[in-house]
Formats: C-alpha cells, sequence, structure tokens
C-alpha cells in the first residue's frame, strides 16, 4: 500500500542535511574532548565552539557572546521569559504581553509564571493570526518587564511584525523576546534592525540536528539559569557542551542563510501552488495569512471531516503530515492557534498541516493535492456530519 | 503507525458497513462536532434479529474503526444480545485501543444502545429506561 514518502511536516522537524552531519562527524571521534578541559584535545573542542558561536551570532548581526547554547527551543523559550520574569520581579515589575497563538514552550512557561504572581496579557490575533505593533504599544504598561511574541507562527505559517512591535517595546524600555524557531534559516534576522533583545532558535527545524538550539540576549540581558551545574556558556547554561550537534547547527544555518532567497522562491511557488490547488475543494479553507506566510507552509480545514483520520490515509499514500485536531493532541480541545483565529470546534478538528522543504518537487506537491482531495472526498462520505451539511439541516460555515 | 493495533488500521482503512438504511428501524447518534466525532448507527430489525447495520462517522481513526468493529459484532445477533454490547468487548475485539481513545468504543457502544431505544421507542415496546443512560450524562464531550 505504502508508495515513496512524500515528507510534508518540515514545521515538526527537517532531515538532517549532508552539510550538517558532515560538519559533526569529527566532533564525535577526532576532537571529542570536553571544552571545559585543559588539555589539548578539550581546547581544540572548545576552539571549535568558539568558532560556531562566533558564525552563529554573526548570521544574526550579533556578537558571540550574546549566544547560549541550549537543548532547542523550547529550553531557550523558558530562560528567555523566565530571565526577563526575574529581573523584572527585581524592579517591581511583574507584568507580562505574549499572544495567543504561541508555542507551548512560550504559554506553559507564562502559566507557570502567572502561578508565581505575574499577570499576563495575551494579545488576540486576527482572523490571518496577526497581532499588530499598536496593541502591544496599548497593553504596555509601568510594570511590564517582557513583550514576547513568536516570529512565524508553527501551525498557521503567519509571519508577525516582529521589527515593529521591537520598535514598539524599544521605545517604552521593555525588553522583546522573539520565539524565532520556526523562522531562523528561512526568514531573515537582523537583532539589531529588528529591535530584539531576546530571540530563540531550534536547530532541527532548519536542517540540524535535534535536541540543539539557541538564546540569543542582548549584552548586558542578565539570564538566570535554568540548568545549575557546572560553568559552561558563562555559567548560564550548565552540562558540557553537545559539540557535535552544536557544529551541525552552525553548518546548517549558514547554509539555510546563503539559500535562503533561492529557497524562499522555490518554496513559496510550490506552496502557492498548493494552496491554489487545495482551496478548489468545496468546503475548505485556509489558515493563516496568504502573504504574511512561512514561505513552506500550508495549512487548511476541510469541513465535515476529521484530522486524523485524513492523516492516517495520507499516510498510508506515503504523505507525512500534521493536524491541529484533538485527536492528534491527545487532549479534547484542537489547536489553540485555529480557535485563537476564530476557526469554530467543528472545522478546527479537521485541520491538516502541509509544510514544505526545499527538497520537494512539483510532482509531490501535484501528487499531494490529488491524494488530499480524494481522501477529503471519502471521508465525507461516510461523516454524518457531512450528510447533515449537504442536506441543509445545519449551515456551513465555509465556503 | 505503531498507534493503534494492525486490527484497528484494518477497520479503519477497510470499515465494514459504512453507509445509511433508508428505512431504518432504529437511529442512533452520539457525539458531538464541538468535540470532534460523531457516531450515526442504523438498524434493520427482523424477528428481533439485527438483520442489517450501517453507520456513518465523523472522527478520528479508532472511531471509525470502533464503529466498524461494533456493527460486526451485533449483525445477525438477536436484539436482546445487541443490548449486552460493552465497548469493553469492542476494544477487545479490536485488540485494545490507547487509553485517551477508549472514549471511541464508548461512543461505539452508546449509539447502538440510542439506536435499541429509537427501535423499541417507534415500536412502543416496554423497556428498562434504566438501561438507557442520556447522552449528556457521558462526560466525554464535557470541554465546556
Amino acid at each position: 500500500m505504502k508508495r515513496k514518502t512524500v515528507y510534508l511536516d518540515n514545521a515538526a522537524t527537517t532531515k538532517t542535511s549532508k552539510t550538517a552531519i558532515e560538519a559533526m562527524t569529527p566532533y564525535f571521534d577526532t576532537v571529542y574532548g570536553n571544552p571545559s578541559s585543559l588539555h589539548s584535545a578539550g581546547q581544540d573542542a572548545a576552539e571549535a565552539l568558539a568558532d560556531a558561536r562566533e558564525r552563529i551570532a554573526k548570521l544574526f548581526g550579533a556578537e558571540a557572546r550574546e549566544i547560549t547554547f541550549t537543548s532547542g527551543g523550547s529550553e531557550a523559550d523558558n530562560q528567555a521569559i523566565v530571565s526577563a520574569a526575574k529581573l523584572g520581579e527585581k524592579k517591581g515589575k511583574k507584568h507580562i504581553i505574549s499572544t495567543a497563538i504561541e508555542h507551548h514552550a512560550v504559554l506553559h512557561t507564562l502559566n507557570r509564571l502567572e502561578r508565581e504572581g505575574f499577570e499576563v496579557t495575551l494579545l488576540p490575533v486576527d482572523g490571518e493570526g496577526l497581532v499588530t505593533p499598536g496593541q502591544v504599544g496599548d497593553a504596555i504598561r509601568e510594570d511590564t518587564c517582557l513583550v514576547t511574541v513568536m516570529y512565524a507562527n508553527n501551525e498557521i505559517g503567519t509571519v508577525e511584525p516582529i521589527r515593529e512591535i521591537g520598535e514598539v517595546c524599544r521605545a517604552a524600555g521593555v525588553p522583546f523576546h522573539t520565539d524565532a524557531v520556526q523562522a531562523a534559516g528561512h526568514l531573515r534576522i537582523d537583532v539589531a534592525e529588528q529591535n530584539i533583545d531576546l530571540l530563540s532558535i531550534s536547530a532541527h527545524k532548519f536542517h540540524g540536528p535535534k535536541g540543539v538550539g539557541a538564546l540569543y540576549a542582548r549584552k548586558g540581558f542578565r539570564l538566570t539559569n535554568i540548568i545549575e551545574g557546572g560553568a559552561q556558556e558563562r555559567g548560564k547554561r550548565a552540562g558540557t557542551e553537545n559539540v557535535p550537534a552544536i557544529m551541525g547547527m552552525a553548518a546548517a544555518l549558514e547554509e539555510a542563510c546563503a539559500r535562503m532567497d533561492e529557497n524562499a522562491k522555490k518554496l513559496t511557488a510550490m506552496r502557492d501552488r498548493l494552496i491554489d490547488e487545495l482551496s478548489r475543494i468545496p468546503h475548505s479553507v485556509l489558515n493563516g495569512d496568504a502573504k504574511k506566510r512561512l514561505p513552506g507552509n500550508v495549512n487548511f480545514c476541510f469541513e465535515g471531516i476529521e484530522g486524523e483520520s485524513l492523516l492516517l490515509l495520507l499516510d498510508d499514500r506515503g504523505i507525512c503530515a500534521s493536524s491541529g485536531s484533538a485527536c492528534t493532541s491527545g487532549s479534547l480541545d484542537p489547536s489553540h492557534v485555529l480557535l485563537a483565529i476564530g476557526r469554530p470546534h467543528e472545522i478546527a478538528h479537521g485541520s491538516l498541516r502541509l509544510s514544505l522543504s526545499e527538497e520537494n518537487t512539483d510532482e509531490e506537491i501535484e501528487y499531494t493535492a490529488g491524494a488530499v482531495r480524494e481522501v477529503v472526498e471519502y471521508l465525507r462520505n461516510m461523516s454524518p456530519v457531512w450528510r447533515d451539511l449537504v442536506a441543509g439541516k445545519k449551515e456551513f460555515i465555509t465556503k | 503507525m505503531a498507534l493503534y493495533s494492525e486490527k484497528v488500521m484494518d477497520h479503519f482503512r477497510n470499515p465494514r458497513n459504512v453507509g445509511v438504511i433508508e428505512d431504518a428501524d432504529g437511529i442512533g447518534e452520539v457525539g458531538n462536532a464541538k468535540c470532534g466525532d460523531i457516531m450515526k448507527i442504523y438498524l434493520k430489525i427482523e424477528n428481533d434479529i439485527i438483520a442489517d447495520v450501517k453507520f456513518e462517522t465523523f472522527g478520528c481513526g479508532s472511531a471509525i474503526a470502533s464503529s466498524s468493529m461494533a456493527t460486526e459484532l451485533i449483525k445477525g445477533k438477536p436484539v436482546s444480545e445487541a443490548l449486552t454490547l460493552t465497548n469493553k468487548a469492542v476494544a477487545e475485539a479490536l485488540d485494545g485501543l490507547p487509553a485517551h481513545k477508549l472514549h471511541c468504543s464508548v461512543l461505539a457502544e452508546e449509539a447502538i444502545r440510542k439506536a435499541l431505544q429509537d427501535y423499541y421507542d417507534k415500536n412502543g415496546i416496554e423497556y428498562d429506561r434504566s438501561l438507557f443512560p442520556d447522552c449528556e450524562d457521558c462526560e466525554h464531550c464535557d470541554i465546556g
């Protein structure tokens, strides 16, 4: 039954590139010293680490000492937010501003701070998933210690006006963090030009290895440890550095940034073609902004069907995708992002995310569009909800 | 995918008894589109035997597989036996369901009960109402 794999879940994770693997290999069995060791084997590793830090910093217009290596995007998000909260608390500032569509690494950290006495304002987004700099400006108070707004949304792909939001924060003297996990390597990042104080990235979203990421923190911004122990990362993140993974991340990010325009052009063309094809399915709706969108993100709701069964049948056809339905999340509620952009529960359960990489081909896009069309039709034909909609017993929510 | 047993995947990929019975003797619909699954069971009953059964389901893989298995388990059986079908029996016949999917087998049991109740009501047959709790009593759709 299985055909060749069409991998369209690059927002979940990407294939590690050959470049990254080659960059990592020597650091397993040749330069394997501990960067904290004084001997030459250790110092060789420390040198490599310093080089990777320098190269990553450069790609964001930052300085090497502003980069802290972490276990990934979630840890970087946690550390950025907790650090800003601790700094705020010292000055009696215990108010944080964020949005309703952040990743759970941000939302759950904010929940914890709320339980510890912080006040959190989650800004609503519009139907496309956008938050405005004006909304942020209006929400900033005397006691605001952090604004955290994601660069691009992991589910619906909407790209937020980061530079403008950063400008508002800078003018008000409030630190600005952005979760750039989906953006790094895909969209341009310049921390100075975009007024960013804190930024999180994760290597495996841009063809680097899993389990490694980084936190950029503007110099002078005091980080709080999430992990206590040794003096690695200027004492701000204990634990022997994952040197091979960090080398892989640096190589992957350099490659992604060097090919950014070329990749974006190719991806955008495939993305728009897929969006165009799927829009032809009756009673379907695109989630997220059509233009202010990650180059590889396609996300639709199909009325009358449920997302998990759609995923399983696409998997039977070799297509790896993702959904925001409750059944795929293990909870009863569908994706908080789809609910935040105003999709009713009924259709949020029928969502499908296809996230492309530059390795996908036009043939795969064509094949996928056809497969989705067939599977949606098949599932609708056994759906009592669809029967009621067609019979006019219920009203369609989508066109 | 290893999430489900082979049996579940078989009933999901090749669901038995999908469809509608136009002149059904009993129809039962349970669930809520809001929580992501609805099951509808159609029964044709002749001489107290489930002569035919069809289902329509809006839901995840295990919801479709549970509906399919439940219809197979009651097809050709006396009404009294169909009434005793439990969600456990459905889940076991499917070689088990993941813990967070067990409610799908509960829905299947409830849909069949509801269809049987509808059959009793339509035909003026006396029955013990305590055997048929209201769907609202189930907490599965309790999402506020």
